[in-house]
Parts: C-alpha cells; structure tokens; sequence
C-alpha cells in the first residue's frame, strides 16, 4: 500500500525527534475520564501539529460534548479520529477536459516546492499513459527554468520555454498553442513563486490564467496550490489570496516527510473549502501521492 | 488580529481602569487573549505558554497607571518582554585576520538560502569585505545555476565545480581557492536537507569538520509554524549556530518562529530576508518583530505613550514629593512610594546609599531586600491616618502594627524614630544651598552607604562614658535651646 508507505514515512521521521511529539500515541491511552487535562493534551498536539486556533477549537469543542467525563477509550480515539476526518476530503486526482489538452496550473509562495511537485506529477502522469507537456513560466527567478529542464529531461517530457526574465504569460500562450498543435493530453503550467502580499505578482498570476483560458476554452482545468507543510498559519492566508486571484480547485501538500504535519488544511478545508489533492513525502520523483485523510490523520496522532 | 486582541483585553480588563492592581484574576482573560494572538502568530505551542506564564507573573502586582488602559498596560509588558526575549541583536560578523573568514549556510529545502548567500554577500561587500560564493547545493537541479546568476548580477566570484563531486571536496577546496585569489569572505551555500535525514545532516558536519565556518546561519522562513523548534533544536544539534537569517518577511506571516527558534535553541535571529532582490537583507530588529507577532496595529506608538505616561507620573510625584519635603510634612505615604520607585531601579544594595537615612534603618547583616520588605509591611499595616501622621502612634496602635506586619512593636518604635529623624534631615536639606547638599551627601556616603547602620544624624559625640540620666537632661536642654 502506497499510504502504509506514507505512514511509515512519517513513522520514522517521528521517531528520530524526540521530545515535542514523543508520546503522541498515548494520548488515548490514557487512563481515567475525559477532563480538561485530557483536552489540554490534546489540543496541545492539535496545536503542535499547526492544526491552528479556530479548527483546533472546534475539535476539542466537538469531543467536550460528546465525551466529557467519560471513560477514555476506543471510542474516544474512533470518534475523534472521524470527526479529523470528516474535516477532510480525498483527493480526487486530477479532472480532465472532455477532449483536447487538460490544463494544469501550478502556483504557490516562494520555496513552498512547486518546481518539484510538478516534476513528480509529470512523472505520475505520464506513468497513467498520458503525454506531458510543462511550461517554464518562472521567467523570474535565476536558473528556475534550467531547474526545470533538467527535471523534464530526467522525466523524458516536453518542455515550452523562453529566457529568463521574458513574458510568462507570453510562455504559457506558446505551451498551450504547442499542446493542441501537438497533441499533448496534459500542459501543465509551472509559474514563478510568489508571496500572496505581493498585488502586481498577483496580477500577472490572473493574467497568466487568462491567457490560458482563452487558448484552450475551460481551461485551467485544474489549479494547483503547492503549500508548504512546515508552513504555520500563514497558510491559510495564502490559499485564500490564490483563491481569489485563480480559483484554486486543489493543494498540493509538499514536504510532507519532515516532521511538520500542515494541519493548516483544516482551516483551509472549513473556510474556503480548498481539498488537498496530493502529498508529497520525498524527495524522490515517485514521491507523490494521492492525499488519504485515513492514513493523514493516522499520521497526525501516530 | 491587534484590534481584536485590544478590544477584548479592553472588555476584560474595563473595571480595573485609573485604579487598583494587576491581580492574577483580572490578568488572566487578558493573556488568554495574548496566548491566542502568539499560536496565530505561529509560536511554538510549548513557547507561547511558557512566555504567557512568565508575564502573568511579571504582571501581577503591578499598579495600574491611571489615565492608561490597564490593557495597554499589560500590552507593553507583553512587548517589553517578547523584546527583551529576543534581543539583543549583533549582526556584526567576526573575522579572522590570518585567513578568509567562512560564513556557512544551512536550513531545509525552499527556505531561500541560496538568495540568502547572494545578500549576505553583496551586504559583506557593501561593508568593504571580498566575498566568495561556493556553490554546495548539489542536490537541487541548476541550484549552481541559480547561484552564478546571482553572483553575476553583484558580481562577486561564485566557485563550483562540475559534477560528479561531493559538496565537502568542493568546499575544501573553495578554500584553497579563496586564499589563492585573496577573497577574504567565503559563503557556503548548502542544499536544503531535512533534519530528520541522518546522511545529509552527516554530510554538513563533514563540511564543519574540513571547513571549520566562522559563522554558521539557520536560514528559516517566516511562514514556518509549529515545526520550526524541531529543525532549529536539529540543525543547532548537529552543526552549533551562530545566528538565524529570518526570510520571506515582506509576507504577511506574522513570524511566531523566530520566537520559538530564540527560546528553544537560545540562537539570535541576525537577519530578515525582506524582498526578492538582493539588496533586501536588513538586520534583525527585535522591536519590530515583537510588534509584528502581537499583531499588526501600531503598538510602537502604544509603548511610547505607556513610557512617556510613566515619565510623566514620575515625574508629578517627584516634584509633589519635592514640595512636601520643603514643607517638612513628608508622609510614611510618601516615604513608601520612594522606595516604591527605588525597587524600580534595581537591586536594593546599590541604592541604599541613594536615599538619605536609608541605611539608618536597615542593620548590617540583614539583607536589605528583606529589611525592605519589613519595613513595607509596617507601613502597609497602618491606617491612613497614622501614616500622615506618625504621632498619634501610641504603644495599642504600634502592637497592633506589629501583629499585622509580623514584627515586635519594639521594632515600629524605632523605626518611627528613624523615620522622623530621616524627615528632618530632609527638610534641611531641601533648604540648602547645593552645595552644602553635596557637603552633607558626601559626609552621608562615607557614613551611611559605606557604613550601613553607623548613625549618621544626631551625632552625639564621644564622651567615653556612659552619660548619667542627669547629663542626659542637660543635653537635651541644650539642644532644643538650639532649634
């Protein structure tokens, strides 16, 4: 099983830092009823997993009334493991367009891993048959579309690319115009990191979507947030922001094989309803996986 | 999320206005409020209430200021202790004279150290060094690419060298390059590795063991949340830092980690990544940051109006105590908020000398923080009337005095004696001309603060023998003859 992988990923990663999460499985072990010491631990390893303020509340709000001074047991971790769960929805893999090129556009904050996470989903692809196609639209940062060359060259797909510091929305005309003429059954549009804040960047961002929009009708097919897990809170700022400039319909949860867990998926899931689709746990090209909120949570209390 | 935390720590704290106390009980809503703003903020679960605990109790007991909102108040404690946490700041770099200094980079995967090496290096140019890049990060593809743009656009010399090689050959040998060429700065850029993978957190010590770098730094994100410790504690564990370059700060992230990374690792935030271009590295300001992660209202200007309200109340009281002395009616009140504002200043032993007659009251082997404390109680335990007026004190009111402060009325006795003495010699002094002040203070100093417990007024005079009660009458005749 691919998330037993996962899991014993996260297991090992666990086990070598000890001290904040050590103990982790034995809060429901625990003897004795539910009282506030048990919800303190576990809203601390809520907490400690950047599950963050308001979903954390909710969480422990929900096992106050349903569990208070009862005995802790099974049916505690059951019930509080589904209700994490319920939060959470599977990823559903990517959508693609009825005929002609499926359009996938990635975007996300400076580091947060994009360049990778798109070599992986190439490479997972074009293992599902299809012919990949990736557009270098990181015109900004220096040797970002070497960065992705050397990827597509490893991977054997087809790359669309101009020089540093030209049009990136002009890249990503030519990559669609590329992936019709040529047949291609996925583009999949790699852009520049950018931090939320920044308007103008922002701006190119929806201007990058246009373009593709109007090359290819009803396209972008999918877009791809890529946040970081070690990221906090600002997490949810940031699937926000790209929401609203390019109607996000995924995340991609990178850098899920540190010891940081991205609970800020709960916020992001109750508040603009944003799925998390795949989860990177390595740093291996077959290293990204379909996002299973079974093994995730599992993962969170392991 | 500032105006949130305010309103609420206002709605909390509305009874406690102009008057009264901090107590734990009204303190308490507020730091909730405090703790919920620093977990926002992304600091460490662990951290944050450690940090609430320590200021609650730091808090408590504190006189409300008036005209001041108790919750400004508590807020500049707040401040006052997340700078002090994370201050102070040294960003200058220590380098060695004989041979190039080594400035080596370290941190996980997309924090930005590569972007990090090219403004440390134009920075360490600006400040008239000869830097050198080496480019480490073999892991990443085209990172080596990255790094020679860079060090293109501020022209500085980039070393690499072309693969297969190990990271550790090409920092040994970057060295050798730098001493060659006379470059007296070398940056090791490394790859980003997790810390929890054993090989490559091996592979730094490596370039630590052959490199010996002057100066390592953990380049962290601003955005990071609750792992933050866990890598820091690792990294600092394996390689001893010297410093944290904080990047991707003209983000919205309110930057809790830097907090966590300086109370788990005690290593000092140096740097703050503010911009994708490379000369928007700025050095680290703890004030700024200890504003950003309450918040984003304008807490600066709140500090200053609590210090310059401080001021001011210091101020009022000091020239109201000025005026009463020259009037000679000087209260125990009064006596008590002295010392009051003494206790502000530090440790008691340093002052004793500061205050007339201070040392008077306090015998030689008692701690003076203690013989402070006592004497406070006493005070404490009078009626208001019996501070104004020390004279009504009468042998039933001094016991009762004593039994509520757990001393001997014997004790009350003799410091009311003090007390009065201390008064007049006060009032004189306020009299004099400045420099028989100065005659009388240093006189003072050499009796009183060196000598604690030598009497320092009423000096009687050695006579040798012990005065009969007839001799004793005389004198006292002569004396209030000379008033």
């Amino acid at each position: 099983m691919v998330f037993r992988a996962i899991f014993e990923k996260l297991k090992v990663g666990l086990s070598k830092t000890r001290g904040v999460f050590s103990g982790f499985a034995s809060l429901f072990r625990l003897r004795g009823k539910v009282d506030r010491n048990f919800l303190a631990e576990m809203e601390k390893r809520l907490y400690l997993a950047d599950v963050g303020v308001t979903a954390t509340f909710l969480i422990i709000e929900q096992v106050r009334q349903s569990f208070l001074n009862k005995e802790i047991g099974e049916d505690v971790e059951t019930f509080v493991k589904q209700q994490l769960k319920e939060m959470l929805t599977a990823g559903e893999g990517i959508s693609y367009a009825a005929n002609g090129p499926t359009v996938v556009m990635v975007a996300g904050v400076n580091g947060s891993g994009k360049t990778t996470s798109i070599a992986k989903l190439a490479r997972r692809l074009q293992q599902d048959g299809k012919k990949v196609l990736v557009a270098a639209c990181d015109t900004y940062r220096a040797a970002a579309v070497e960065q992705l060359t050397v990827w597509s060259e490893r991977i054997g797909c087809e790359i669309v690319k101009n020089q540093q510091g030209s049009d990136p929305a002009s890249v990503a005309h030519d990559a669609c115009e590329r992936a019709k003429a040529r047949g291609f059954d996925v583009l999949i549009v790699d852009t520049a990191g950018r931090l939320h804040t920044q308007k103008h960047l922002m701006r190119e961002l929806e201007k990058i979507h246009r373009v593709v929009a109007r090359q290819i009708p009803g396209a972008p097919h999918e877009v791809l947030l890529v946040l970081d897990a070690t990221t906090g809170q600002n997490a949810i700022a940031q699937a926000e922001n790209f929401e609203k400039a390019v109607r996000c319909s995924g995340i991609i949860l990178a850098k899920l094989d540190g010891t940081a867990k991205g609970g800020a998926i709960f916020a992001i899931k109750q508040k603009i309803d944003l799925p998390v689709k795949f989860v990177g746990v390595g740093e291996t090209l077959d290293d990204l996986e379909p996002f299973d909120p079974d093994s995730y949570v599992e993962a969170l209390f392991a | 999320m500032f105006e949130g935390i305010q309103r609420n720590l206002s709605e909390a704290l509305k009874k406690l206005r102009g008057r009264g106390r901090i107590t734990e009980a009204n303190v308490r809503d507020a730091m909730q409020e405090v703790r919920r703003a620093l977990l926002d903020a992304d600091v460490n679960y662990t951290v944050a209430n450690d940090f609430v605990q320590r200021v609650t109790e730091r808090s408590i007991g504190q006189q409300v200021l008036r005209t001041l909102d108790p919750s400004e108040q508590i807020f500049k404690i707040v401040y006052d202790e997340l700078v002090a946490l994370m201050g102070p700041v040294d960003t200058g770099f220590h380098f060695a004279k004989d041979r190039p200094t080594v400035i080596m980079l370290c941190g996980l995967q997309g924090q930005g150290k590569t972007t990090s090496a090219g403004k440390l290096a134009l920075t360490l140019r600006e400040r008239g060094r000869k830097p050198m890049l080496v480019a480490a990060d073999l892991q990443r593809p085209a990172a080596v690419d990255q790094l020679k743009v860079l060090g293109d656009q501020i022209g500085v010399t980039v070393y690499s060298e072309p693969p297969p090689v190990s990271p550790v050959d090409v920092c040994r040998r970057a060295l050798d390059h730098a001493k060659k060429y006379l470059l007296d700065t070398v940056i090791l850029d490394t790859a980003g590795r997790l810390h929890v993978d054993e090989m490559p957190m091996d592979e730094l010590r490596q370039i630590d063991r052959s490199c010996r770098p002057d100066q390592v730094f953990f380049v962290c994100d601003a955005m990071t949340g609750q792992d933050a410790v866990n890598s820091a504690k690792a990294f600092n564990e394996a390689l001893d830092l010297n410093g944290v370059i904080l990047t991707k700060m003209d983000g919205d992230a309110r930057g809790g980690a830097a907090l966590s990374i300086k109370s788990v690792a005690q290593v000092p935030i140096k740097f703050i990544g503010v911009g994708e271009k490379l000369d928007r590295l700025e050095e680290f300001r703890p004030e700024g940051m200890a504003q950003r992660i309450l918040g984003q209202g304008d807490i600066l200007s709140l500090v200053e109006k609590v210090a310059s309200i401080q001021q001011q109340i210091g101020e009022e009281e000091r020239l109201e105590q000025q005026r009463k002395l020259e009037k000679g009616d000087f209260t125990l009140d009064d006596f008590r908020k002295q010392f009051e504002q003494m206790k502000k200043m530090g440790p008691m032993k340093d002052l004793l000398g500061s205050m007339p007659g201070m040392s008077e009251m306090i015998s030689e082997d008692e701690d003076p923080e203690k013989a402070f404390t006592r004497i406070q109680g006493m005070i404490d335990s009078m009626t208001k009337e019996e501070r104004r007026n020390p004279d009504v004190i009468d042998i039933n009111r001094r016991r009762r005095i004593a039994a509520g402060s757990g001393t001997e009325p014997p004790e009350i006795k003799q410091f009311l004696a003090q007390f009065t003495q201390m008064r007049e010699v006060m009032r004189k002094m306020s009299q004099m001309s400045i420099w028989e002040r100065v005659k009388m203070v240093t006189g003072m100093g050499q009796k009183g603060a060196f000598l604690p417990g030598a009497k320092v007024f009423n000096k009687k005079g050695d006579t040798g023998h012990r005065k009969s009660p007839k001799e004793r009458a005389k004198e006292r005749k002569n004396k209030r003859k000379k008033r």
